[in-house]
C-alpha cells in the first residue's frame, strides 16, 4: 500500500499534481454553485423591491 | 452647388493625410517611441553585460521585445484624440466603410511608429554588436513584422475604448497575439546576424502581415463601432 | 425546416430549465468516469517502460489541458453565436466558459511544471505545448480582464466576443509559432506521448479521463449559465415562477 503511494519516488511530483486538480475541480463546483444560489437571492431580492414599489 | 461623391479610397486617404498632418504638428509625439526603444535597447549592456559578443547573442530578443513594447506604447494614442474630439464617431455614422478608415489609421500609426522604429533599430543593432552585414535583413524583417504589430495593435486599441487604465489591458491583449511576430521576426535577425538566409521566416512574417492587413481593419472596425455605442 | 427549436434556445427561461435539467445528467457519469479513470490510471495501467510511474501525470494533465483549450473554443463559438445572432444568452455561455478555462489553464501548466521537474530536473521547460499554455492563459486574463473593464454588459459582452473571435483565430498560429520557435532552438520536450501508440491499458483511462472532464465542464457551465442568466434577467416575469 505505501508502496503505491510511493508510487517510485515520483510521489512528490504526483500526488501535488493529483491534488491540485482535485481542487481544482472541486473549487469550480463550489463557485459555481454559490454564483447560482447568489444570483437567486438577488433575484428574490430585486422582486421582492419591485413588489413593495408595486404594493405600497 | 455640385456635390461631388467620396470614395472609400479617398476617404481612408483623408483619414491617413489628417493623422500624419496631425502628427507632423506634435513632433515630440513622434519621437517619443523612438526614444523608449533606443532606452530598453541600451539598458541590456548596462543590466547585463558590455561584451559584444554576448550582447549579439541576445541582440535578436532585445531589438524584437523593444520593438514591441514602444509600438504598444505609441497605440493608446491611436485613437485617443478621436474619440474626445468626436471625430470617430464621425467615422462610423459618416457613411464611409469603417474598415478603409480603420485600415487608413493603421497605415497611419505604421508610418508614424513601426516604420521609424524599424529604421532606428540598426543603430542600435550596432550598439548590441550586430554586425552590418545583417543590417538590409534586420530591416527587412522588423518592416514586415512592425506593420503586423500596428494591425494588432489598432484590433487592441478599437476594443479597449473608454476603458480605465486601458493601456495596460491593451498590453495585456496584444502581447500574447503578437508572439508569432516575435517568433518569426527574432529568429529571422538572429539568421540575418549569423548570415544564413532568412526567407522562410521571412515569409512567414509576410503571410502574417497579409493576413493581418486582411483580417485586422475588419476586427478593428468592429471593435470601434461596439466601443463608441 | 422548423427553426422553432433553435430561437427557443435563445429564450433565457427555456434554457434556464433546460440547464437544471441536463445537469445531474452531465454531473453524475462525469463522476463515475473521473473516478473510474482514476482507478484505472492510478492501479491498473502498467508503469511506463521510460518514465516508470511518474507519467500517470499524464492522467490529470492532458485532461486539463484539453479542457483549457476546449472550454476557450467554447466561448469563442458561443461569443460569436450571441455576436451574430444577438442572442443574450449565448453571450451568458461565453461569460460562464472564461473562469474555469482559466482555472484549468493554470491547472496545466501546474500539473506540466510537476511532470516537468523529475523529468527534466527544472520546474520550468520551454516545452512548445507549456508554453502555447501559458499564452493561453494570458489570453483568458485578457478576455477576464477586458470584460471586467468596461461598465456597459452589452458591450462587455459584444467586445470581449471580438476579442475571443480574435484569440481563437489567433490559437493555432500561436501554436504553430511556438511549435517552429521550439524545434529551432531545441529547446527539451516534456510531453512526448504519442496517443495512438499508447498501449491500450494506458490509453483507456486517458480517454475515460478525457471524456469525464468535459461531461464535468458541461456540468459546470450549465450551473454557471443558469446564475448568469438569472444575474442578466434582473426581474423579468418568468423568474418570479422560476424561483417559486
Amino acid at each position: 500500500m505505501s508502496e503505491f503511494f510511493a508510487m517510485d519516488g515520483y510521489a512528490i511530483f504526483l500526488w501535488p499534481a493529483y491534488l491540485v486538480t482535485l481542487i481544482a475541480i472541486l473549487a469550480n463546483v463550489v463557485l459555481a454553485r454559490r454564483a447560482h444560489d447568489e444570483a437567486k437571492h438577488e433575484a428574490r431580492r430585486r422582486l421582492a423591491v419591485e413588489d413593495e414599489g408595486n404594493s405600497p | 452647388m455640385t456635390v461631388s461623391r467620396t470614395t472609400a479610397f479617398s476617404a481612408a486617404w483623408l483619414v491617413l493625410a489628417r493623422d500624419l498632418r496631425l502628427a507632423i504638428r506634435r513632433p515630440a509625439q513622434l519621437i517619443q517611441p523612438l526614444a523608449f526603444f533606443a532606452v530598453v535597447a541600451l539598458l541590456f549592456p548596462l543590466g547585463y553585460t558590455p561584451e559584444l559578443g554576448k550582447l549579439r547573442a541576445i541582440a535578436p530578443g532585445v531589438l524584437w521585445v523593444g520593438a514591441l513594447l514602444a509600438s504598444m506604447l505609441a497605440l493608446e494614442s491611436l485613437f485617443r484624440d478621436d474619440v474626445s474630439d468626436g471625430t470617430l464617431e464621425q467615422f462610423v455614422v459618416c457613411g464611409q466603410p469603417l474598415v478603409a478608415l480603420m485600415a487608413a489609421k493603421t497605415l497611419a500609426h505604421w508610418l508614424l511608429t513601426g516604420l521609424p522604429l524599424t529604421l532606428v533599430a540598426p543603430v542600435l543593432g550596432i550598439a548590441l554588436g550586430v554586425p552590418v552585414a545583417a543590417m538590409p535583413g534586420i530591416l527587412c524583417s522588423l518592416l514586415l513584422g512592425t506593420i503586423t504589430l500596428s494591425l494588432i495593435g489598432a484590433v487592441g486599441a478599437g476594443l479597449t475604448l473608454g476603458v480605465r487604465r486601458g493601456g495596460v489591458l491593451l498590453s495585456l491583449l496584444t502581447l500574447p497575439l503578437a508572439v508569432p511576430v516575435l517568433v518569426f521576426g527574432a529568429r529571422a535577425t538572429e539568421l540575418a546576424i549569423i548570415g544564413e538566409s532568412l526567407m522562410g521566416p521571412l515569409y512567414l512574417l509576410g503571410a502574417l502581415a497579409v493576413l493581418g492587413i486582411t483580417l485586422a481593419p475588419l476586427a478593428a472596425a468592429a471593435a470601434v463601432r461596439i466601443g463608441l455605442e | 425546416m422548423n427553426w422553432t427549436w433553435f430561437h427557443r434556445l435563445g429564450s433565457p427561461p427555456h434554457i434556464y430549465r433546460i440547464a437544471g435539467t441536463l445537469t445531474p445528467w452531465f454531473a453524475w457519469p462525469a463522476g463515475l468516469l473521473i473516478v473510474a479513470a482514476l482507478y484505472s490510471g492510478l492501479v491498473l495501467a502498467p508503469p511506463d517502460y521510460q518514465q516508470g510511474e511518474g507519467f500517470r501525470i499524464l492522467y490529470v494533465h492532458a485532461p486539463s489541458a484539453w479542457l483549457a483549450v476546449m472550454i476557450y473554443g467554447v466561448m469563442a463559438s458561443a461569443a460569436a453565436v450571441g455576436l451574430i445572432w444577438r442572442m443574450k444568452v449565448a453571450h451568458a455561455v461565453a461569460a460562464s466558459c472564461a473562469g474555469v478555462g482559466a482555472w484549468f489553464t493554470v491547472v496545466s501548466l501546474v500539473t506540466g511544471m510537476l511532470w516537468g521537474k523529475p523529468m527534466w530536473g527544472t520546474y520550468w521547460v520551454w516545452d512548445p505545448r507549456l508554453t502555447a499554455q501559458l499564452i493561453l492563459l494570458f489570453l483568458y486574463l485578457g478576455y477576464m480582464g477586458l470584460r471586467a473593464g468596461i461598465d456597459d454588459l452589452g458591450r462587455a459582452d459584444r467586445a470581449s466576443a471580438v476579442l475571443a473571435i480574435v484569440g481563437v483565430i489567433n490559437i493555432p498560429i500561436i501554436r504553430y509559432s511556438v511549435e517552429w520557435w521550439n524545434s529551432i532552438h531545441q529547446a527539451p520536450s516534456v510531453m512526448k506521448m504519442d496517443r495512438p501508440s499508447m498501449p491500450f491499458d494506458m490509453l483507456a483511462p486517458l480517454l475515460m479521463m478525457l471524456l469525464g472532464f468535459t461531461l464535468y465542464f458541461a456540468a459546470v457551465l450549465l450551473v454557471r449559465l443558469r446564475a448568469e442568466i438569472l444575474r442578466r434577467e434582473r426581474t423579468a416575469s418568468w423568474i418570479r415562477e422560476v424561483l417559486r
